[in-house]
């Protein structure tokens, strides 16, 4: 069962007090986007094998959304952020090239 | 015969004797006793009998890994199947039975199929029962569930308590063996929080037992003095008949405390699940000692040598009078030096290695024990009981050199490191060929939250067999793991150890190593299940290489023991018919827990009242005092209907629509969600909620408003009303009020961020009642106060006010097609205001009515329900709510969803009001059939039924479905499943039935 730190209450949450909430970052298209744009924003999630970047709620907590950047193959948290931000803080992203020589997601490396 | 000796048995009271009950048959134990040592001093070797063969079955071993003395224990709503005996504390009045026989232990019809082994191969069950198909469903299934199962499945509801605790330490130690012992020392020193826990009620585990000297004292010695340093430690928590069940992801591990299973009765809980969250692991589990496979070995006497010594020191029990040990190591020449020394027979050491051992077997010839090095066991005679061996030589194909009549044999393979919690959560193993066993790999541990290891094993579990290496490593570990997990460096000195250096053990996975197809065939390699050497052959065989696919075909290691005993000699037997090595073929995988722990624990006090808690609304114990049917609604209780005495629910539904559409009908519509949306943004972001235009919403009006999810689908919708210039108040409905509270908040905090928009759910702090019929204003205007005449409060407005001295805030809305009114107030006035109102509308012939009748009044009317009308694959368009999705708004959630063609587009299942032509009620959820079938031959299907009723306003069945294409096929006559009978017709209408001009609710 993993174990998350909520970025606004400060606590190490249980994953069974938290709500997963999939594919971190994901940009919205509405009204006057084409059909490719909207069923990649709908329903194109990336499922890696190792670094990815991930909403979750402080369901049983706080009732905050933040971010987790994690391993999902080590389980390894890189880090836990606000989710307001359109990109993860360079403190974390300078922590996974560290951990993670090379790395790239989506847009970010 | 086995027997109680008069010396020996360190753990047994011998001036407390303890009557149990066995099969029927009265014995005595003592205090102290395990079941199985209970048992074999009463000379009851037999336990029970095998799954597959219905094998007679003795005690094999002493701790966790026995396969076989499985046990129902109790009675009633105590009852258990599957006890282990060797882990079973013996108590006063116990009443154990034993398993899988009919009609008794000693004879059984069922051990006709060990006679038809030969026809009973690995995989039997799946090549035979395959054909003819038409078999499986009357024939094969019936016969194989009927002897499927050990034990048997208890009837009662359990009588006994279980618990949860939640403990939180940097270092948790399982195991509490001399390993255990010195590594929580050696953390607990750096002032880290530490918990030990020992899966049995004793500390010590084997050193005890084989009189290892720990600093110039006895190991028994030691112990006693380490754990009273341990418990005096603030920052140590101890706790024995507690196992560590499961290690899991970022230092979550289960611990299954056993408080009570030996003192039954005595009001403390049963079981105590610890739910433990640490940084690190240390696992000091021990070892678990290998069968041999030899032809016979299943046979009742034939026992694990170290589990022969374990009875004979810790219970003074004797399995037998004489003993033939076979081995491939020292270790088992400790049991032969035991039992000499307690006074028993030991006629012959078989040492498998060609030279034999080291200082332990001069030890032995020198007591004047007869030892035959580079033999092994070619057959053990006996039935339900080991009567003697013949034995041969090992490197040979079985042929019998001389027969020793016996009544045990205690055998020994070597030992197997616990490696189990290793695994649990992704430790990886090496095979060391030296000792040959898997060793967890300390470059590939479990990962914790940081990325770096999390569980560290130490001593025989990490493969140190000696007692000097095991505290060495178990210190030096300890300190590391502390350290890892915060703690400050402090090193202690390990404990000391002088342990002679023994022989190495010579593997042996056959026994004769050339062994012929006989003796092969009555060769076990699990005891349990029945699965024998020729078994696994056949499986490779046939090409199931993977030992995965190996395990299910014949069923190795999946018995209630899991393969402890079983999996290495598999593996071995399997690696050698594929011509791989054993490291390449691997294991299969462990999974928590480590031992089957009951379920009762798993649920703790979640049971009954305490599983879930019930949400009432105020009035909950009037509704409860008059009537109530009540129906579970998202956590609350609703009342489905107010019984009164003589009328079935069915009845009290008709009664309570006729009377609210006649007179005057009250509803608590507490539970319906009720969330305040405010700020500057507030309007703006209502817009993007509901399809429809809210913030032109007028102050002082309402207005229905519909949410759609932004993949076009209806998810929810209530009437809003405009509080004041900044603030909405948004009725949901009762089942989604939290689930939209929380999804307005992940639009909120997560994409539209910048926005001034607070919301809160304020469900629980109002109480709400709706005031329903042709007389709800007169109630109302006689309990006094606000005016809520049309021209004050007109249809579709809401004031603030009060009614009968009760401040409050009136809604003139409607769910029934009457005049109506919601009054919402503070909650802990909703009683007073309900019993207000129920005296006041006696003249007025009010009656308070149920859930039931609000959906039949809504169907009435045709409004549609929230999960009735849709199921996530509706959008408003369906449900002819274009209405109310605005054309004018450049985006809303769902907006750009439903400009998808096949969303935006005529040609889809679509509302309509239903008729049956004889006036009968339609099934829920019929389909309404086409013509033709469909690609898998089913008929085909134009339109289903989303709801439907007894009408008793209109004497006649209404219902209101989506068929294809049907508001333009009204008049039409199409036909809807029913089953068990023919379908049933029905005429397509207007979905509203009732009052289509609305006039009803404006009733001056």
């Amino acid at each position: 069962m993993l174990m998350l730190n909520c970025p606004y209450c400060g606590m190490n949450k249980d994953e069974t007090e938290l709500s997963a909430g999939g594919e971190a970052h994901i940009k919205r298209f509405g009204p006057g986007s084409s059909d490719q744009d909207f069923e990649e924003y709908l329903f194109g999630r990336a499922n890696p094998k190792g670094l990815h970047f991930e909403r979750w709620r402080c369901s049983s907590g706080c009732g905050k959304w933040f971010h987790a950047a994690r391993c999902t193959l080590t389980l390894e948290v890189f880090g836990t952020y606000e989710a307001q931000t359109l990109e993860p803080p360079q403190s974390i992203k300078d922590l996974i090239t560290v951990k993670r020589p090379g790395w790239s997601w989506r847009a970010f490396s | 015969m086995s027997t109680r000796l008069a010396n020996n048995g360190r753990l047994i009271d011998r001036r407390k004797p303890i009557n149990f009950l066995f099969n029927s048959k009265k014995m005595i134990g003592y205090e102290g006793d395990s079941l199985a040592a209970s048992l074999l001093a009463n000379d009851q070797i037999l336990v029970g009998r095998s799954f597959k063969y219905h094998r007679p079955r003795g005690i094999v071993a002493s701790g966790a890994e026995e396969p076989n003395a499985l046990i129902n224990l109790g009675e009633g709503g105590s009852f258990e199947p599957n006890a282990r005996a060797t882990t079973t504390e013996t108590f006063d009045g116990m009443v154990a039975v034993s398993q899988n026989h009919f009609p008794s232990l000693e004879f059984d019809v069922g051990a006709i199929n060990s006679k038809l082994s030969q026809f009973l191969p690995a995989g039997f069950y799946y090549k035979m029962f395959i054909h003819p198909r038409s078999f499986w469903k009357h024939i094969y299934e019936p016969f194989i569930r009927k002897s499927a199962g050990l034990g048997k499945a208890p009837k009662d509801r359990d009588l006994d308590k279980y618990e949860h605790y939640y403990h939180h330490c940097e270092v948790l130690v399982v195991g509490g063996g001399i390993a255990g012992i010195q590594a929580a020392k050696s953390a607990a020193a750096s002032g880290v929080r530490v918990m030990l826990v020992e899966q049995t009620a004793h500390w010590g585990g084997r050193a005890v037992v084989d009189g290892v000297v720990i600093d110039n004292i006895a190991a028994e010695e030691w112990i006693k003095g380490a754990l009273s340093e341990l418990s005096v430690m603030d920052n140590v928590v101890i706790r024995n008949r507690t196992q560590g069940s499961g290690v899991y992801d970022h230092g979550y591990a289960l611990g299954y405390e056993r408080i009570s299973d030996h003192t039954p009765g005595d009001s403390r809980p049963r079981h105590r699940l610890w739910r433990i969250r640490c940084k690190q692991i240390i696992v000091a589990t021990g070892a678990i000692e290998r069968p041999l496979s030899f032809a016979g070995n299943d046979i009742p006497g034939v026992m694990l040598a170290a589990a022969v010594r374990d009875y004979v020191v810790n219970y003074g029990v004797s399995p037998g009078d004489r003993t033939v040990i076979v081995t491939n190591n020292d270790d088992a020449y400790r049991t032969a030096i035991v039992l000499k020394d307690a006074g028993l027979d030991i006629p012959l050491i078989i040492d498998a290695r060609p030279k034999g051992g080291g200082i332990l077997m001069d030890q032995a010839i020198a007591a004047g024990i007869r030892v035959e090095t580079g033999r092994g066991i070619a057959k053990v005679k006996g039935g339900k009981r080991v009567t003697g061996v013949s034995i041969c030589s090992q490197a040979g194909e079985g042929a019998e050199l001389e027969e020793i009549s016996c009544d045990v044999v205690a055998m020994s393979g070597g030992w197997s490191p616990v490696v189990h919690l290793w695994s649990h959560c992704g430790g990886k193993l090496f095979w060391d060929s030296s000792k040959a066993m898997f060793c967890p790999d300390p470059k590939h541990p479990p990962l914790g939250v940081d990325g770096e290891g999390m569980v560290r094993v130490v001593g025989v579990a990490n493969g140190h067999l000696g007692s000097a290496a095991v505290l060495i490593d178990a210190n030096e570990q300890g300190s590391v793991a502390a350290v890892a997990a915060g703690g400050k460096t402090k090193k202690l000195k390990a404990a000391h150890c002088n342990n002679s250096v023994e022989f190495p053990m010579l593997p042996v996975w056959l026994m004769p190593q050339g062994a012929n197809y006989g003796l092969r065939s009555k060769s076990w390699l699990d005891f349990q299940n029945d699965v024998k050497v020729i078994d696994v052959q056949l499986a490779a065989q046939e090409g199931f290489e993977s030992v995965e696919h190996t395990k299910r075909y014949t069923t190795l290691g999946m018995a209630t023991d899991q393969g402890k005993l079983s999996n290495i000699n598999g593996l071995a037997v399997l690696s050698k018919s594929l011509n791989m090595d054993i490291p390449d073929v691997g294991t299969t995988t462990f999974r928590p827990p480590y031992t089957p722990i009951s379920m009762a624990s798993l649920a703790g006090e979640a049971r009954a009242e305490f599983f879930q808690p019930i949400r009432k609304t105020p009035m909950h114990d009037w509704h409860e005092s008059n009537g109530a049917d009540w129906e579970p609604v998202a956590g609350w209780r609703r009342v489905y209907a107010y019984v009164q005495p003589g009328e079935t629910t069915k009845q009290s539904v008709n009664r309570e629509v006729l009377n609210t559409r006649k007179n005057l009908g009250f509803l608590d519509a507490s539970t319906l969600g009720k969330i305040i949306v405010k700020g500057p943004d507030a309007g703006k972001f209502l817009d993007m909620m509901y399809t429809n235009m809210m913030s032109n919403l007028k102050v002082g009006r309402c207005r229905y408003g519909l949410m759609c999810s932004e993949n076009g689908f209806l998810s929810d919708d209530g009437v809003v009303a405009r509080i004041d210039d900044g603030t909405w108040l948004c009725h949901t409905t009762s089942g989604g009020a939290d689930r939209i509270h929380a999804h307005m908040e992940e639009w909120l905090q997560t994409e539209w961020w910048n926005w001034k928009v607070w919301t809160i759910n304020l469900t629980e702090q109002l109480a709400q009642i709706a005031i329903v019929g042709p007389n709800s204003r007169k109630v109302i205007e006689k309990l006094g106060g606000m005016d809520v005449s049309p021209e004050a409060l007109p249809f579709m407005a809401w004031a603030d006010g009060n009614i009968g001295g009760i401040s409050c805030r009136a809604y003139r809305i409607s769910f029934s097609g009457e005049l109506s009114y919601e009054i919402a107030l503070p909650a802990n006035q909703g009683l007073q205001f309900w019993e207000m109102l129920i005296d006041a509308g006696a003249e007025f012939g009010a009656m308070p009515y149920g859930t039931e009748c609000l959906h039949v009044m809504r169907a009435e009317k045709g409004f549609i329900m929230i999960g009735d009308e849709t199921d996530g694959t509706v959008i408003p368009q369906d449900l002819g709510l274009s209405w109310a999705v605005s054309k004018k708004k450049d985006d809303f959630l769902g907006k750009r969803a439903q400009q998808r063609s096949f969303m935006d587009n005529d040609n889809r299942w679509q509302l309509v009001g239903l008729e049956t032509l004889d006036g009968s009620v339609l099934e829920d959820g019929a389909y309404a059939i086409a013509s033709g079938k469909n690609a898998n031959g089913q008929t085909n299907t134009q339109g289903r039924i989303t709801s439907t009723y007894y009408s008793p306003t209109l004497k006649k069945g209404i219902a209101m479905g989506l068929v294809h294409n049907g508001p333009s096929r009204v008049g039409e006559v199409i036909s809807f499943t029913k089953i068990g009978t023919s379908p049933v017709e029905a005429k397509i209408v207007s979905p509203i039935f009732f009052d289509p001009e609305g006039e009803k609710q404006n009733v001056g």
